[in-house]
């Protein structure tokens, strides 16, 4: 349970821009460590454009890093997918947020599942059919959908047969970036449900990336919050709920919306939300939160904080929280 | 209703055979083929041109004709019960003559597209995925060049360096196709290789062989296809003007180009000599763009239910 399979060292992800002449860089990743253990449910939560799905982007290897170390099974992975060898990319699979594009209309689902199944050798020839029905068995879906194209089933049914398709290979670790965020609410929680029983059974690791942190209360077992290309704070889910530290965390959490007394008063205090996420070409001097900080001091604007661990593998990026 | 709902759940639940799926599918095509009345009618008339070409010894009125032949007797007649579309001016059938040049123009179609079409989609492929390339460079730069020349001139030229006849005049029209289907090509593969299936593909670690081939190339063939058949009538155009000047099929043997260059000399009074072969050509190409919509409806995807 304590080994770590996925470690991710001073990660930095950079897309160059050109502006007048001159070349600026986007800084969607800009330096960040984050470990992830054997069978975790990581959430990775984080607001529009704070990076949390080039994190998820590198990692598979669809950018190249401009800088850092990604460490998975004790082996430095930071290249571009194409040089990657064939056993990295069966251990290693995504879910895409939108089943619609990243499923071939052409296709029907029997050959979107036939591609992993025949690159990494897992069935013979023979044994195809069987090893189709028995993964859309998995994933709740009947055997003659084989013969379905993705357009002729349901958004949900769609992210069933990505979800397959990713659990083909018998990967260890897969990364789903936002998986239930394009579809209906009601088949969420199915979708959700089903992906906390396949990681119980199959013995997964996930990186859960999400805008929705109430999602990540249920189901992840540790919580990390990213705000422009840095990640803010790192604890387990109950210490992060209960003892929200950084004030990013706090204003994030205080503006769920509720719909009880009760709920409301399990909520940290009012923090008002202020301002947007600055674009991270112009990233801010000193701490990046610090325009919309409530807590703001002198030195925020100045330097730059450091992880540091504030309670037992509870780490926050914050001088105001440092100092308490 | 019970009963009734339960039954058509089982058969459902049973994963169809092959057959099943092979006439399910063909039922929906032609559903959404012939949605189109316009459709059929240019099935039918390309239908008929392909029937006539391939019977035309059979089928026409005077089969000696359409070769060496002359017969100053009946040289010169208007349209009569004997000769339906008149004869020429040494006396041979025009409506034989018509319905055997079918097979020079039919077989320069094909021909014409059967090797400009893989050459063209095989390079557009690759420039595509590999955008930003040298080979991307490479190859749409010569294909710019291509596209850059007037390609009826190109044509011309070509035909007119080599020796005038069929087969010349092919590969001329041949040179100056395939660049279009390489620009077509280029734009969808390198806006698909993009899309997260394609994406997708490469993080299974699949083949660049099966990205090209299996997932970008199945996208692109409707349009391509939609193309092909637009283009037997505009490779047919491009033929009778070639033979117009005399770059094509060379007499005796009959050429839609051929036929309407030598009639126009005997224009306004032997009318019939320019204007039937000239109809015939308006029919075919009609017929081919007809048939081109139609496919175009039948392999429409995604909200117009391409299953």
């Amino acid at each position: 349970m304590s080994e770590a399979i996925l470690d991710i060292k001073g990660l930095k992800t950079y897309f160059p821009v050109k502006k007048k002449g001159e070349t600026l860089f986007v800084k969607a990743v800009d330096g960040v460590d984050l470990t992830i253990k054997k069978g975790e449910v990581m959430g990775l939560v984080g607001e529009s454009g704070s990076g949390k799905s080039t994190i998820a982007y590198t990692v598979m290897g669809m950018y190249q890093p401009t800088a850092g170390e990604i460490i998975f099974q004790g082996q430095n992975i930071a290249t571009a997918s194409s040089k990657r060898p064939l056993s990295l990319k069966k251990d290693l699979q995504i879910v895409f947020q939108d089943p619609g594009s990243s499923l071939n209309g052409q296709q029907n689902i029997r050959q979107i599942l036939e591609l992993p199944l025949r690159v990494h050798k897992i069935v013979s020839k023979s044994e195809m059919e069987k090893k189709i029905v028995e993964l859309l068995k998995t994933v709740e879906l009947p055997a003659y959908y084989m013969y379905k194209t993705p357009w002729a089933v349901g958004g949900g049914e769609r992210q069933m047969v990505s979800i397959a398709r990713a659990l083909a290979s018998n990967p260890k670790f897969i990364i789903l970036d936002e998986p239930t965020s394009a579809l209906d609410v009601s088949i969420q929680a199915k979708i959700i449900n089903m992906l906390m029983k396949l990681q119980h059974e199959q013995e997964l690791t996930y990186l859960f990336i999400t805008h929705d942190l109430s999602l990540m209360r249920n189901i992840a077992t540790r919580v990390a919050i990213m705000y422009l290309g840095k990640v803010c704070e790192i604890a387990d889910t109950g210490e992060f709920f209960k003892n929200p530290l950084h004030p990013y965390t706090q204003m994030l959490l205080s503006s769920i919306p509720v719909i009880s007394e009760e709920e409301e008063r399990l909520k940290p205090a009012k923090v008002v939300s202020t301002g947007e996420i600055p674009s991270p070409v112009n990233v801010p001097p000193g701490c990046s939160f610090h325009l919309r900080c409530p807590q703001r001091m002198d030195i925020c604007s100045k330097m730059d904080p450091v992880m540091q661990e504030a309670a037992p593998g509870h780490y926050v990026r914050c001088h105001a929280c440092q100092k308490a | 209703m019970m009963e009734a709902n339960l039954k058509t759940n089982t058969n459902e639940l049973s994963v169809p055979s092959a057959s099943a799926r092979f006439r399910e599918s063909f039922r929906k095509n032609w559903y959404k083929f012939s949605r189109n009345k316009l459709s059929i009618i240019g099935l039918i008339v390309v239908l008929a041109v392909i029937i006539l070409a391939i019977l035309a010894p059979y089928v026409t009125p005077y089969p000696k004709h359409a070769g060496k032949f002359v017969d100053y007797d009946n040289a010169n007649l208007a349209p009569c019960a004997q000769y339906l579309l008149g004869t020429d001016i040494i006396g041979r059938d025009i409506l034989t003559r018509i319905i055997f040049s079918f097979r020079g123009a039919l077989l320069m179609a094909v021909v014409v597209l059967a090797i400009s079409v893989p050459i063209g989609v095989f390079l557009g492929l690759i420039a595509g995925y590999f955008k930003g390339s040298l080979i991307d460079t490479i190859i749409m730069r010569i294909t710019d060049i291509f596209l850059a020349v007037p390609p009826l001139l190109l044509a011309l030229a070509i035909a007119a360096v080599l020796e005038p006849n069929l087969t010349n005049s092919m590969i001329a029209v041949t040179v100056m196709w395939w660049p279009w289907y390489t620009r077509m090509v280029y734009g969808m593969a390198s806006s698909y290789r993009n899309e997260y299936f394609v994406i997708g593909a490469d993080l299974i670690g699949a083949s660049r062989f099966h990205i090209l081939f299996r997932e970008i190339l199945p996208n692109c063939l409707s349009p391509i296809f939609t193309k092909m058949a637009l283009d037997v009538g505009w490779v047919i155009l491009i033929g009778a003007s070639l033979s117009f000047v005399g770059l094509g099929e060379q007499p005796p043997t009959p050429a839609l180009g051929q036929m309407v260059s030598d009639g126009s000399r005997y224009m306004p009074d032997s009318w019939w000599m320019t204007i039937f072969p000239a109809l015939a050509i308006i029919v075919i190409i009609l017929g081919f763009n007809l048939l081109g919509d139609g496919i175009r409806d039948m392999l429409a995807k995604g909200e117009k239910g391409n299953e």
